[in-house]
């Protein structure tokens, strides 16, 4: 007979004011096996913990369950705490009385009786509950950035001063991301790029970090502490080695499309560097738009090129590498504005997103930091700032809040007032958001000392008259309608996630939210963790977020994949698949739904009637091993089994269901 | 004005919210609905003043406006919505209360003028009855 | 055994597998949401949809449960990658041999519940219960000891 003990939660009144515990104590007792059954008003807390070991002593139990919580929530706890008592930790089964019971059920009695099935139902799990035991899988101590922008240099130069190498894979030709487009940052009015380029260089200096520009990841195999990464390094067509980075190539391309880096304010050309600053200062050819790619004619850039960098020949490299853990900051995107006509975005050169607004108050961009209103490169009067143009939208738009919009709309007035003093700023908003250090401070100063203006309303319509602009809203303060001849229209558009985000999601087992925003392992305790294990997150791939946030969060996940490289073995998790060898025919169907490639073959001899026969069986990589359990399903003679959740075990589960 | 539990839990903002199957609590009052209306200058009460009256519960003041009747029913308010509020449902949900207070229509389908039975979206062919039968 | 539940006082009784990763998830958030639902499901956490074997849900309609559910994650979405794939082909199979054996397929429900549904998990568990409700008690296959 089994000695188990089961130990019921309260969680305070989470679980106790819904469900008797008194009677789930004596119901518990009655149940076959069951040597003990106690409660305590928090079994999470020490005292409730030192309870389960010191109850496990004296009782002398060798299995147990704990009625409490989600074992999303707590099971390493109470696994932790058996083990003190020197109890096997997958001898522990957890019954959910709180979110699958007592939160959930209004009526004491109904939630009562089904407190009462599950901890019976935890029990029968229990008791056919065996000892599993993790084996120790090395480690490969390198780690994988993937995303240039500043979480994933932040993320780089912390686990490279760690002292562990890192790859650094960006798509674009630089690194540098969206914070390089960005002119001053909130509250302080730092220089985004005078902070941000010491960084790159950093990077690309660092004797561990490994950059690799214009490079995608291709595809991503293995587990915590062993990923292995194909990358696939784009063909630059200009030798990294022997570029002086002088520019020739540049001046004389005759190729002209939009630049990505400038928002398609001005052009670039098909060789090109994004930006003066880009780090590797090495031009790209964009294959699309090279006339020799498109015409096979021209190859001017390899004729003016003295150091006979330019390669035309050049072709992707596939490269394989080993990781131990990988941290994701891929960065956002700006939502498109094709849904909200009444703007007449993209149909006036006036009419602009604020990243473009961005690149125009830019030192660096296509007007010298001139802000000149792109019509007639003339300096613009009355400028109107629209805010959550796509936030909080949930019809045309997005459901949520971006989060920094408020806070550089009202930096742009700022800067629109430094740069001309006679100007005006008009701000239509819906609510004013400065959640943060000093951002109140900063949004009042836009009001109170550089006069903008804020109209609490939205705006219905923009429309070219003659050479301005009129914009029609509402303030609904005061509860008028509202005209504006505006020189320049800048709208805040919701952030969103970069485009190929969910085939990121798909290549490294990432959730996602609705927006295909990465989700974290749990939004309060694991924020940077993902649910594949050894995959972290950083910065606005997650959520909206500003420079600060994204930097700490890049030196959280840096911090976790520390953890892991830090070991040199790390303990795998022992509930995967286990073959039967004296049931398995090998048929082998097993090997087929395998989706992590752990089952192989092999052969195996065996003595029939005094002679030695050899044949094949299943045979699974418990390293590699996720324990889906898809193959058990797919044995037909019933020898694969998932241990921990055993078919012994959750048939037992579904008896005590139905009893 | 005075706000109460009586006003805000009235039986008839329940019925405005079952004729036009809106939830007026949706709106943040934004604004973009009286940006976007064609015909705000005409009105009295704005449109979004409206949807914050009816969530203050003081239904009489949006009964007693004009804003109701000069409503044209071209839906730019709901198509611009970010909550997917349909105002122009509402303000058909209040006028229909009205009516039926005030009893039969004065008008028939006949004396539709030909040029409304092209192209008109439905609502806006019997809203414009309802508006004549005022 | 449930054999003497009275039929005008059906309460069906249903058994839940959910994957840990998204349904079961899903439940954890329509708890912490303290979204409200009948108590007819009891869940019984499998690691991935594809763990879920037919016998498993026939074993639940032996010992008398009036309807089985499984959930996971959605299509393309699943942790361990194809997982639910091979559960959607092999469940949309046994569906159709719940009908050959005379147990209405409608006992049995699959549903994609990701980790962030927790209204969805608690609209299955209202629903389902009303469905099974108008089915009446399981009988067909009801282990007869």
């Amino acid at each position: 007979m089994r000695r188990i003990g089961v130990f019921i939660c309260w969680c305070g009144a989470n679980i106790a004011g819904t469900v008797d515990i008194e009677k789930v104590v004596e119901e518990s007792k009655k149940i076959p096996g069951v040597a003990y059954a106690g409660e305590y008003r928090y079994m999470c807390s020490e005292i409730g913990q030192d309870m389960i070991r010191d109850t496990i002593i004296e009782q002398n139990l060798d299995r147990v369950v704990v009625a409490a919580c989600s074992p999303r929530m707590h099971e390493p706890t109470f696994r932790r705490a058996a083990e003190s008592a020197g109890l096997n930790p997958y001898l522990v089964q957890m019954a959910n009385i709180r979110e699958h019971c007592s939160w959930v059920h209004k009526d004491e009695e109904e939630a009562t009786r089904k407190a009462v099935a599950l901890v019976r139902t935890a029990v029968a799990k229990a008791s056919r509950s065996v000892e599993l035991f993790s084996q120790e899988i090395p480690v490969e101590r390198r780690a994988l950035v993937l995303g240039g922008g500043i979480a994933g240099i932040q993320a780089a130069l912390d686990i490279a001063d760690a002292g562990y190498e890192v790859d650094l894979v960006e798509k674009s030709p630089t690194i540098g991301g969206r914070m390089a487009q960005l002119d001053k940052t909130f509250p302080t009015l730092d220089c985004s790029a005078c902070i941000l380029t010491p960084k790159m260089v950093d990077a690309s200096s660092h004797p561990n970090i490994n950059l690799f520009t214009w490079s995608e990841v291709e595809q991503v195999e293995g587990y915590v502490g062993n990923f292995t990464v194909t990358i696939r390094k784009k063909a630059r067509f200009v030798d990294e080695e022997k570029c002086t980075g002088c520019g020739d190539c540049f001046e004389k391309c005759p190729s002209k499309v939009d630049s990505e880096f400038d928002e398609g304010l001005v052009q670039r050309k098909a060789i090109y560097v994004p930006f003066p600053q880009a780090v590797p200062n090495v031009p790209v050819i964009d294959k699309e738009n090279c006339r020799w790619f498109v015409k096979e004619k021209c190859r001017v850039c390899e004729k003016v090129c003295e150091a006979e960098a330019v390669d035309l020949e050049q072709e992707d490299e596939l490269l394989e590498k080993r990781y131990g853990a990988v941290v994701v900051a891929t960065g956002f995107d700006v939502l498109g504005l094709e849904e909200f006509g009444e703007f007449n975005y993209g149909k006036h050169p006036d009419i602009i997103t604020s990243l473009e607004f961005e690149r125009l108050v830019n030192a660096s961009g296509p007007t010298g930091g001139k802000l000149l209103r792109p019509s007639n490169q003339e300096p613009p009067r009355n400028v109107v700032f629209v805010q959550c143009v796509g936030s909080r939208d949930k019809s045309r738009g997005k459901p949520y809040c971006s989060k920094i919009c408020c806070m550089y709309t009202a930096k742009h007035t700022v800067l629109l007032k430094e740069k001309y003093p006679q100007s005006q700023a008009y701000v239509f908003y819906i609510d004013v958001r400065t959640g943060g250090k000093d951002f109140e401070e900063f949004h009042r100063r836009a009001v109170e000392e550089n006069d903008a203006i804020y109209l609490r309303g939205q705006v219905g319509k923009v429309f070219p008259e003659g050479d301005k602009l009129l914009v029609e809203g509402v303030d609904s303060l005061s509860g008028k309608t509202v005209q504006i001849e505006a020189d320049m229209v800048v709208l805040a558009a919701a952030m969103v996630p970069r485009t190929d985000a969910p085939e990121i999601a798909r290549l490294l087992t990432l959730g996602t939210d609705a927006h295909s925003f990465f989700t974290e392992a749990h939004p309060k305790l694991r924020p940077v963790e993902t649910h594949s294990a050894g995959v972290f997150l950083a910065g606005a791939c997650q959520g909206p977020k500003d420079i600060p946030e994204a930097v700490a969060q890049a030196s959280g996940s840096a911090s976790k994949a520390l953890g892991i490289l830090s070991k040199e073995t790390l303990l795998s998790d022992p509930c995967v698949s286990k073959v039967d060898e004296s049931l398995c025919t090998g048929c082998l169907m097993c090997i087929d739904v395998c989706p992590y490639h752990a089952i192989t073959e092999k052969t195996i001899e065996e003595k029939v009637h005094g002679e030695v026969v050899k044949r094949v069986v299943a045979e699974v990589n418990e390293a590699v091993c996720q324990g889906c359990g898809a193959c058990s399903v797919a044995c037909r003679p019933g020898a694969m089994n998932v241990k921990g959740f055993s078919n012994e075990q959750i048939l037992a589960e579904v008896d005590a269901v139905c009893l | 004005m005075k706000v109460t539990i009586e006003s805000l839990r009235s039986d008839i903002l329940k019925d405005i919210a079952d004729i036009s199957g809106e939830n007026v609590a949706e709106c943040y009052q934004c604004g973009k609905c009286t940006a976007a209306c064609p015909v705000n200058q005409a009105m009295d009460i704005l449109p979004h003043q409206v949807l914050r009256l009816l969530q203050l519960g003081l239904v009489d003041e949006v009964m007693n406006s004009k804003t109701i009747w000069i409503c044209a029913s071209c839906f730019t308010c709901a198509g611009r919505c970010p909550r997917d509020v349909d105002l122009a449902n509402v303000m058909e949900a209040v006028r229909v209360l009205l009516l039926r207070e005030r009893g039969a229509s004065r008008i028939k389908a006949e004396d539709m003028p030909e040029i409304l039975r092209k192209g008109m979206p439905e609502q806006g062919i019997v809203s414009g009855f309802r508006k004549y039968a005022k | 055994m449930s054999v003497a539940r009275e039929e005008h006082n059906f309460e069906p009784l249903i058994v839940a597998f959910c994957c840990n990763w998204c349904s079961y998830a899903g439940g954890d958030l329509a708890g912490t949401s303290r979204m409200s639902y009948p108590p007819n499901a009891r869940v019984i956490r499998v690691p991935c949809s594809s763990r879920v074997s037919p016998n498993f849900i026939l074993r639940a309609f032996q010992r008398g449960a009036d309807g089985v559910l499984v959930a996971g994650c959605h299509p393309g979405d699943c942790h361990y990658i194809t997982g639910n794939y091979h559960a959607r082909r092999r469940l949309s199979i046994l569906r159709r041999f719940l009908g050959f054996m005379g147990v209405e397929p409608e006992r049995f429900e699959v549903h994609w519940i990701s980790a962030s549904e927790g209204g969805k998990f608690a609209e299955v568990m209202t629903e389902m219960p009303e469905k099974i409700r108008a089915l009446g008690p399981n009988r067909k296959l009801r282990d007869a000891r």
